[in-house]
């Protein structure tokens, strides 16, 4: 069994797979397993739940390729690594897709311009030690991510200007209220609020434009009704998550939206293949682990350990449906782009070059948007967003990868290479 | 469907709209349909490399004729055709292929076409990223390189200006004589041209054309990486056998900066897929001859179809037993070099006007010997 992605839902899954006896490789393209939530951080200052979790995983049997970025996964399984420079193919019986979400950009004016990073994106940012001493920083984004990374970033010694959630305030009042089913959640919610308590935190705010003057950003507000200016240093802004199906689309799983379908086992479309976590759309780290475990236990032929976790698994997804519903985004961040805005900042395509109507294999062709070395990572869900195309085929490698490790993964040899 | 066209061309890859722009000039009302978008089909998936070619003398007049007429419509193409005269470097491996090479260099020289023969160190000069050992090339200045769905575009563009109709999303599912059959309705037309590429003998039963897949690669920007299309000699022995999968090293640097990364051939029917050891053996052979390629980050791989007849000569012409039919189809690996020929000379030959070359040698109900 494969496991791809080193997140929660990855690590559940192999911990509890491994666990059963089942050989269990886990592929991860980080530097150490923890996914984006629980990466650059001392084991020390991880929660229980997550030390817990890496433990179980490390006393296990499964083997951790870290560095590995999975560019190819042939049917039946067989999957191609590039490991750190070095091709790494490994033969699976089944396979969990654990490969997480990514941030949603939706383009509008001055979204390409130096400053304006994403909101996970200046989380990953301060992990890695960016400098926010004194800078002027502004948030604007949905849902439950923004607390803690403007927790961050005020506790980095930001000056934290403003953190603005689109969602309507009816909306967020209305999910706050809901949160008593889960009082961990709300009391995790007022920590982070507590470290930024003086900054403003508008609801039913989000960015227009953004322009350069005077060598900062100067970030246009608006409410809808009203509208005003602000300057910035840095914009940490996202339109939410969007998850990674690349692999999932590679195989052919049946899609509902931007998700993954799977049944109760976590099983897509295509036998063998499981999916945990966000790529199924329910966000989170809690939902996470337990689809990653009822995945292990299903695809370790162990359907009562998974069942025993069906009740937990509701419970989750119905927290991830109201928030979803609650930071549902709203249709004015579609409109933002104008004529002349970038869509595809690999190969600078503007909104106007993309006729409407187009698929977005016609759009590819006609003005190369997606053909730059993101491959469509990121314009793609935009361009899904803001004309209603579907989404591209999904081409081999699935990420960049060095064309010597590339022919390393296709040919086959008779001193075939396996990880495991 | 009201107005009756003259002339109705199914397929709007390359060939389709090269049929329509010549059609529309010679003064004939045209509609193209296609399936789904115009050059979205093997045109996109091939490399766009315009090359002159001397597997055959018929060959060599289509494809250096068409090089002419490009030559004649260069000055109006847009900047998105990425036309560049990068020329063809054809590479030697060892003193047999270098002998080749002398050969071909003699049969361009004796129809003026202009060919430089590079010795090892000439070559190594003309393409560092090649490995050292090589016996020698043969550069073929006047060759280049084009994008083929912007030049189908710009194609389709012309004929729609002088009055033609596009229709995509529309496919054909019947030829009758002088007449298709769409999901929209039937349309009549005097002359019904099948330019669907490897789908012609769909519509046109007994059409000699079979799908022959190729695999293909891009990197990453890499400016300067190459200068020329650059193909090794042997590709010729490799793109002749019609049997087994075969590789050969085919490097193309785009006016991006890209490079596209070739090429292989294989029948298996229409399958699409990956296949994952021809890609790799593919990469490989490239890799064997510009190591620094196994650096460069592969950004996709895909496959397409190469519309393949058994004398490797395309189909051009009336099929006499379909009353009004006539075909532009089967360019295997040479579409977009030979699309402005085939376009027009289909039109002469509806026209009853004498083409600029022979059309005897393309004939679509020509008797073909069988692969070897």
């Amino acid at each position: 069994m494969a496991v791809i992605g080193g997140g929660p839902a990855g690590i559940a899954a192999a911990a509890v797979a491994a666990g059963l006896g089942r050989s269990v490789v886990l592929l991860d393209a980080s530097p150490r397993p923890g996914g984006q939530i629980w990466r650059h951080r001392d084991r020390g200052t991880l929660p229980v739940g997550a030390r817990d979790w890496l433990g179980r995983l490390e006393a296990s049997d499964a083997t951790v390729l870290s560095g590995a970025n999975v560019v190819d996964v042939a049917p039946g399984f067989r999957l191609g690594a590039d490991v750190q420079g070095r091709a790494v193919t490994v033969a699976a019986g089944a396979v969990v897709l654990a490969t997480g979400a990514q941030e949603l950009f939706l383009p509008f004016p001055g979204w390409t311009l130096p400053g304006v990073v994403g909101v996970g994106g200046a989380q990953a940012l301060l992990k890695a030690g960016m400098d926010v001493r004194g800078k002027r920083v502004a948030i604007a984004g949905t849902g439950p991510l923004l607390l803690p990374v403007a927790a961050a970033l005020a506790r980095a010694g930001a000056d934290l200007r403003m953190v603005a959630e689109q969602a309507p305030p009816r909306e967020v009042r209305r999910f706050a209220a809901s949160l008593w089913r889960t009082p961990a959640r709300l009391v995790q919610a007022a920590l982070y609020r507590s470290a930024f308590a003086t900054v403003r935190y508008r609801w039913g705010t989000w960015v227009k434009r953004v322009s350069e003057r005077d060598g900062a950003l100067l970030v246009t507000w608006t409410t809808g009704r009203s509208t005003w200016a602000e300057p910035a240093d840095l914009l940490c802004t996202a339109a939410g998550l969007v998850p990674c199906t690349e692999l999932a689309r590679l195989l052919g799983c049946e899609l509902s939206g931007e998700a993954v379908v799977v049944d109760h086992e976590q099983q897509t479309s295509v036998p063998g293949l499981y999916a945990a976590g966000e790529p199924t759309g329910n966000t989170g780290m809690e939902a996470a682990l337990i689809e990653g475990a009822i995945a292990g236990f299903a695809a370790a032929g162990q359907g009562a350990g998974a069942r025993a976790l069906w009740p937990s698994r509701a419970r989750h997804r119905d927290f991830s449906r109201r928030a979803s519903e609650a930071f549902r985004l709203r249709p004015e961040l579609r409109a933002r782009a104008e004529p002349d805005t970038i869509v595809c900042r690999c190969e600078d395509v503007t909104l106007a070059s993309i006729a409407p109507g187009w698929s977005v294999r016609e759009a590819k062709l006609a003005t190369r948007a997606g053909m730059g070395s993101c491959q469509g990572r990121v314009c793609g869900p935009a361009l899904r967003h803001l004309l209603g195309t579907s989404a591209d085929t999904v081409r081999v490698p699935v990420v960049p990868t060095p064309l010597g490790v590339l022919a390393g993964l296709t040919a086959q040899r008779d001193d075939s290479r396996g990880a495991s | 469907m009201t107005s009756r066209p003259d002339a109705i061309i199914v397929g709007a890859g390359i060939v389709g709209a090269a049929c329509a722009y010549y059609l529309s000039r010679g003064g004939l009302r045209v509609t193209v349909f296609d399936e789904g978008f115009a050059g979205g089909g093997t045109t996109a998936a091939g490399m766009g490399h315009i090359v002159v070619m001397d597997d055959s003398e018929a060959q060599f007049a289509l494809t250096s004729w068409s090089q002419r007429l490009l030559d004649d419509l260069l000055p109006a193409m847009p900047r998105a055709a990425e036309y560049e005269r990068c020329g063809t470097l054809w590479v030697a491996e060892d003193d047999e292929q270098l002998d080749a090479a002398r050969g071909k260099r003699t049969y361009y020289r004796d129809r003026g076409v202009e060919t430089e023969l590079l010795d090892a160190r000439q070559l190594g000069e003309a393409e560092p990223q090649l490995r050292p050992g090589l016996a020698g090339g043969l550069r073929v200045p006047a060759d280049g390189v084009v994008y083929p769905p912007a030049v189908t575009r710009w194609l389709l563009d012309q004929a729609i200006h002088l009055g033609a109709t596009v229709r995509e999303g529309v496919a054909v599912e019947g030829v009758a004589p002088r007449a298709v059959l769409t999901g929209a309705g039937r349309l009549e037309a005097d002359c019904i041209i099948n330019a669907a590429g490897a789908g012609a003998p769909r519509l046109t039963p007994g059409l000699p054309i079979v799908p022959r897949k190729g695999h293909l690669v891009i990197t990453d920007r890499a400016p300067g990486f190459s200068r020329h299309q650059v193909i090794e000699l042997g590709y010729l022995r490799s793109a002749h056998t019609m049997s087994a999968a075969s590789v050969a090293f085919n490097v193309q640097p785009r006016i991006t900066g890209q490079l596209l990364v070739g090429s292989s051939r294989e029948l298996v029917g229409w399958d699409a897929s990956l296949n994952r050891d021809v890609l790799g053996r593919m990469l490989e052979r490239a890799c064997s001859f510009m190591p620094g390629l196994a650096a460069l980050p592969a950004l996709r791989t895909w496959t397409g179809f190469r519309p393949a007849t058994p004398d490797k000569l395309p189909l051009i012409g009336a099929w006499p037993s379909v009353d009004g039919l006539w075909i532009a189809a089967g360019h295997e690996g040479l579409g977009i070099t030979t699309a402005l020929g085939t376009g027009s000379m289909l039109t002469d030959l509806i026209l009853g006007r004498p083409p600029a070359i022979d059309p005897a040698p393309y004939a679509a109900d020509r008797v073909m010997a069988e692969a070897h």
